[in-house]
């Protein structure tokens, strides 16, 4: 039995368009979808089923008229529903960064990249976990709840955007938008077995994401396989002039056909094999690799010699950034607010007992690296050491056209197992900093499982827009294996 | 005894930039005062969760006016930063400014003082944007527990994000004087090159001198204060004086200054501290990572230069070298740009009459008429034709001086020509000498006790006798052809032998 939730992206866009079924359907479907795993996932902040099936049928009177005319071109993603990450705001839906100091923020506007989705036909059905202001790798950072792996309840889904990533991985949503920051798109959809892009620094608006680290902000896409990872991006992709950052650079034009890969050179970076890596995780990768070659891609090492500074760098960049970015939820706009006798005691009650304990540590980071005295021997070092890791890539893709690696050194990790140790938990990004400090996209997708049954990812990292290589990288691969075909367990489990 | 200290004084300007939108939203610009509160205000300029800013170039253009007319280096990027601190009226919790690397460095500003013409160095121009405005409600009600409202502040963001220009100069200055006229040439260049509304009661352009003293002949400099939001060019000066005397006083008494930030009670005419250094902000700044480098064609740059208009330093020179003004009256003739191109305009309109005449008339008559309506030039109904056509009637001799001023007065009121009010009232001037020779003898027949005593010695008496034909003549007579006819009269008594 094949039932709606099972579809694909694509399936599901045609199987609106002959009828098969309805949007209202579609969404009824996701919705009791989410209804049945949710309490176990806990993958969605907020739920907007109202809203969702009045735009289902609105969605499917447009389908019955174009079915009947045939005429008129309709949008792409007409009546699909989606799940979009609660850092980026859907006008009229409320939006809370995963924070106890935004639980009543309703945005009057949209994001960028959600308003193209929405002028394409989504359907949003609800906003999606996160751990606090996008800042965590496992979603156990979220002032709300802690979002489990369908894999296996145990384990965390990855963060920052785990909820949108379970949420696929669970068919609770067809496609989902998250934001990657430091891996916060990629290593989810490793831990959760689908596929994602972190797109190019300004391929994608920012406008409407609430920031956490501006300079390194992504807004990206999750599905079950990459030519619908790429069907949605080259929705939201394109300049945008409410965001000064995002480049004018010509639509993207994604062609997926075929799956030789003949003349594709691929770089194997020396830097991101190193001992400590879980060994499923490596030979998944090198075996991955293999396929691309035997689609015809040649193989090469290359090196990225300043890997090892990412990290620090990135926990300069980022809190800084952040600490000035979260200035503004002071008490004095956005509610709740924690009174108090004065205008400072409102400041700092309300950020004290509302931001979580990661924020509030961040914030601190970034306000000592920005301080008088200390900015240049932090702040201002860190983007000098950028500069060299942004250099490396640009020297890199002088020889290759893409560099293949693994995501993080592990499958998805048990939940609290970093709770202590928050140094532990940064470790977990060291091969999604560097994309994100130089810029560069990053494609993720399925190659293979660990003995616990746990999906394990792999990365291509392509030059400043070169999104399509990956792209089509991962469609050929995803044609000759079925890795992004595997469901977790619970989702049949759930039937019976 | 007091000793001998010399001021060393710079200031820092902020500038409204009298675009039509804010500096990084669409936004309009509204006159805080009047609109009603935050209803000038979107999703940027409120600084909420997720918006992003973006950079309004008339804003960059209009800064550049301003840094090209004040001969600055313009920086072809220059970078935005983040100032970073928590206030209410700042919804971002930073301010978008300029930090490293400004939009323009190093220029210069000619001041005029009585002590003549100076050039004060200006170290920097950037761009920034104003913060919202906080009003404070006292607690009232009547007694009764329903009826008291607490304390409160209230918080209108129309003003938030509006574009500021700050303007850094050198600490070149010494005295209140010279800290004043600068404050006015810059004032006058901001009006001249249309960037500024140049509204000071409303801020739009506010002022914060940093001042120290220093033993004369010193050349190290002594600790600052500065003084914030200064926003009349009197309150300035006086706020200097007050601090420079203040300052004095603390070094005569063996004490030293604190370096702090100080506010001006105007009605007090004192400064009091209002920021210690230890209490200063740690701003950490950083380069904004919303906008990329201020990166600016120097084709662009070229052709805002080119737009410039003359601005008030030469035209104060051309004034004086073209029409032989006084450097005072050509520097009030210049202040603002209205009043230049009036007097231009009426100095077109009558070639035969001399410029300084036409000065003369405006700086005097017409401002004092001006300034007793409260009206400014572009209301005035006195067209600068009009004004010339009055003034040549005096000037050939068709009335006279005091009635010109009558005439003036009346224009200024109705909007009449002088042609028109002189016909209508019988106003012309009386030069036909038979006329007035008639007058005279009329005079001097009705007073012979005065003309007794004149003859007597009294020669002084003259000056009455001549009121009195004058007043005779309804003030219309042309008085030179009155002066000569009854020196001729009486004269001729002398020799007739009385
Ligand atoms: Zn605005």
């Amino acid at each position: 039995m094949n039932t709606i939730t099972g579809l694909t992206l694509s399936q599901l866009v045609h199987g609106l368009r002959t009828g098969d079924f309805s949007s209202r359907e579609a969404v009824q479907a996701y919705l009791e979808q989410i209804e049945r795993l949710e309490p176990n996932l806990h993958a969605f902040i907020s739920l907007a089923p109202e809203q969702a099936l009045a735009q289902a049928d609105i969605a499917d009177s447009r389908l019955a008229a174009w079915r009947k005319s045939g005429e008129n071109p309709i949008p792409p993603l007409l009546g699909v529903p989606m799940a979009i990450k609660d850092v980026l705001c859907v006008a009229g839906l409320r939006c809370t960064a995963g924070s106890r100091i935004l639980e009543n923020f309703i945005p009057p506007f949209s994001a960028t990249a959600v308003e193209r989705l929405l002028e394409a036909g989504i359907i949003v059905l609800g906003k999606t976990n996160t751990d606090e202001f996008a800042m965590g790798s496992s979603t156990e950072n979220s002032g709300y709840w802690v979002t489990h792996n369908p894999w296996n309840l145990e384990r965390v889904p990855g963060g920052s955007s785990g909820g949108s990533a379970a949420a696929v991985a669970a068919d609770m949503a067809p496609a989902a938008l998250g934001s990657d920051t430091g891996g916060s798109i990629r290593q989810p959809a490793a831990f959760c077995g689908i596929s994602g892009i972190k797109p190019t620094y300004g391929r994608v608006s920012r406008y409407g994401l609430i920031a956490y680290g501006s300079s390194l902000d992504c807004v990206g896409a999750f599905a079950r396989q990459v030519s619908d990872v790429a069907l949605i991006y080259s929705l939201i992709a394109g300049h945008d002039e409410r965001d000064a950052t995002s480049m004018d650079y010509p639509k993207p034009q994604v062609n997926l056909n075929g799956k030789d890969l003949k003349g594709l050179r691929v770089g194997i970076p020396d830097e991101y094999f190193i001992a400590g890596i879980q060994a499923e995780v490596e030979a998944s990768v090198r075996e991955a690799i293999q396929v691309l070659q035997t689609l015809g891609a040649a193989v090469e090492r290359v090196s990225l010699p300043h890997t090892e500074y990412a990290l620090p760098v990135y926990y300069l960049i980022a809190p800084a950034e952040a600490s000035a970015n979260l200035a503004r939820f002071d008490g004095i706009r956005y509610e709740p607010r924690s009174e108090a006798e004065s205008m400072w005691g409102v400041f700092y009650r309300t950020r004290g007992e509302r931001f979580g304990a990661e924020v509030k540590r961040r914030i601190m980071l970034g306000t000592y690296a920005l301080s008088a005295g200390y900015y240049d021997a932090y702040y201002g070092q860190a983007q000098k050491v950028r500069t060299l890791i942004k250099t490396d890539f640009e020297q890199a893709f002088e020889k290759v056209d893409l560099i293949a690696a693994p995501v993080a050194p592990s499958t998805a990790f048990p939940i609290g197992r970093h709770s202590d140790d928050p140094l532990a938990m940064y470790l977990e990004d060291i091969f999604t900093l560097p994309a994100n400090l130089a810029g560069v996209p990053g494609l993720v997708f399925p190659v293979g499982f660990d003995a616990n049954g746990l999906p394990v990812g792999m990365q291509l990292m392509g030059p400043h827009f070169g999104e399509d290589i990956l792209f089509k990288a991962g469609h050929a691969y995803q044609q000759v294996t079925d890795w992004h075909q595997r469901k977790p367990p619970l989702i049949d489990k759930a039937f019976t | 005894m007091s000793n001998i200290y010399e001021p060393v004084i710079g200031l820092e300007v902020h500038a409204e930039l009298a675009t039509r939108s804010k500096m990084f939203c669409a936004c309009p610009v509204v006159d805080t005062t009047q609109a009603e509160p935050n209803s000038a205000v979107c999703p940027v300029c409120a600084g909420m969760p997720g918006v992003l800013p973006v950079v309004n170039q008339k804003a960059v253009e209009f800064a550049l006016r301003v840094a090209l007319a004040l001969a600055c280096e313009i920086a072809p990027s220059s970078l935005f930063a983040r100032k970073n601190y928590f206030y209410p009226d700042l919804p971002k919790g930073y301010q978008i400014s300029q930090y490293e690397n400004p939009l323009a460095v190093n220029g210069r500003l000619t001041i005029l003082t009585s002590q003549g013409e100076k050039v004060v160095r200006i170290r920097r121009v950037h761009l920034e944007e104003d913060t919202g405005k906080l009003t404070h409600i006292a607690e009232s009600g009547n007694g009764s527990i329903n009826e008291i409202r607490p304390a409160h502040t209230l918080i209108d963001l129309n003003r938030a994000g509006v574009p500021l220009l700050e303007i850094v100069s050198e600490p070149d200055m010494h005295s209140a004087e010279e800290v004043g006229a600068y404050a006015r040439a810059l004032h006058s260049l901001l009006r001249y090159l249309k960037v500024n509304s140049g509204d000071m009661q409303k801020g739009a352009m506010r002022i914060e001198p940093n001042i120290s003293i220093r033993p004369a002949g010193s050349q190290t400099f002594g600790t600052r204060c500065e003084i914030k939001n200064l926003n009349t060019f009197r309150g300035l000066e006086r706020a200097v004086d007050f601090e420079i005397r203040r300052q004095s006083a603390l070094l005569d008494e063996g004490k030293v200054v604190e370096q702090e930030t100080r506010g001006w009670i105007d009605d007090q005419g004192i400064t009091v501290t209002q920021r210690s250094k230890e209490e200063a902000h740690d701003y950490r700044y950083f380069p904004e990572p919303d906008l990329p480098p201020l990166v600016l064609d120097r084709a662009w740059v070229e052709e805002i230069l080119a737009s410039l208009p003359e601005l008030p330093i030469s035209r104060l020179h051309r004034f004086q070298e073209q029409y032989k003004l006084s450097a005072y009256d050509a520097e009030v003739l210049t202040a603002e740009q209205e009043t230049a191109d009036y007097y231009e305009a009426a100095v077109a309109a009558a070639p035969q009459v001399a410029p300084k005449v036409i000065a003369n008339w405006i700086c005097g008559e017409l401002f004092s008429l001006l300034n007793q309506t409260g009206m400014t030039l572009a209301e005035c109904p006195v067209t600068p034709r009009a004004l010339a056509a009055l003034i040549f009637l005096v000037t050939s001799g068709e009335i006279n001086l005091g009635t010109g001023k009558v005439v003036l007065a009346e224009m200024f009121h109705s909007g009449q020509s002088a042609e028109a009010i002189i016909a209508s009232r019988g106003l012309r001037q009386i030069s036909d000498s038979s006329a007035i020779a008639g007058m005279v003898q009329q005079v001097l027949k009705n007073n012979p006790e005065q003309v007794q005593s004149y003859l007597a010695g009294k020669t002084g008496i003259a000056q009455w006798l001549f009121g009195q034909v004058m007043k005779a003549a309804k003030g219309q007579a042309n008085p030179q052809v009155v002066r000569q006819e009854l020196e001729k009269q009486l004269n001729a008594m002398i020799n007739n032998g009385y």
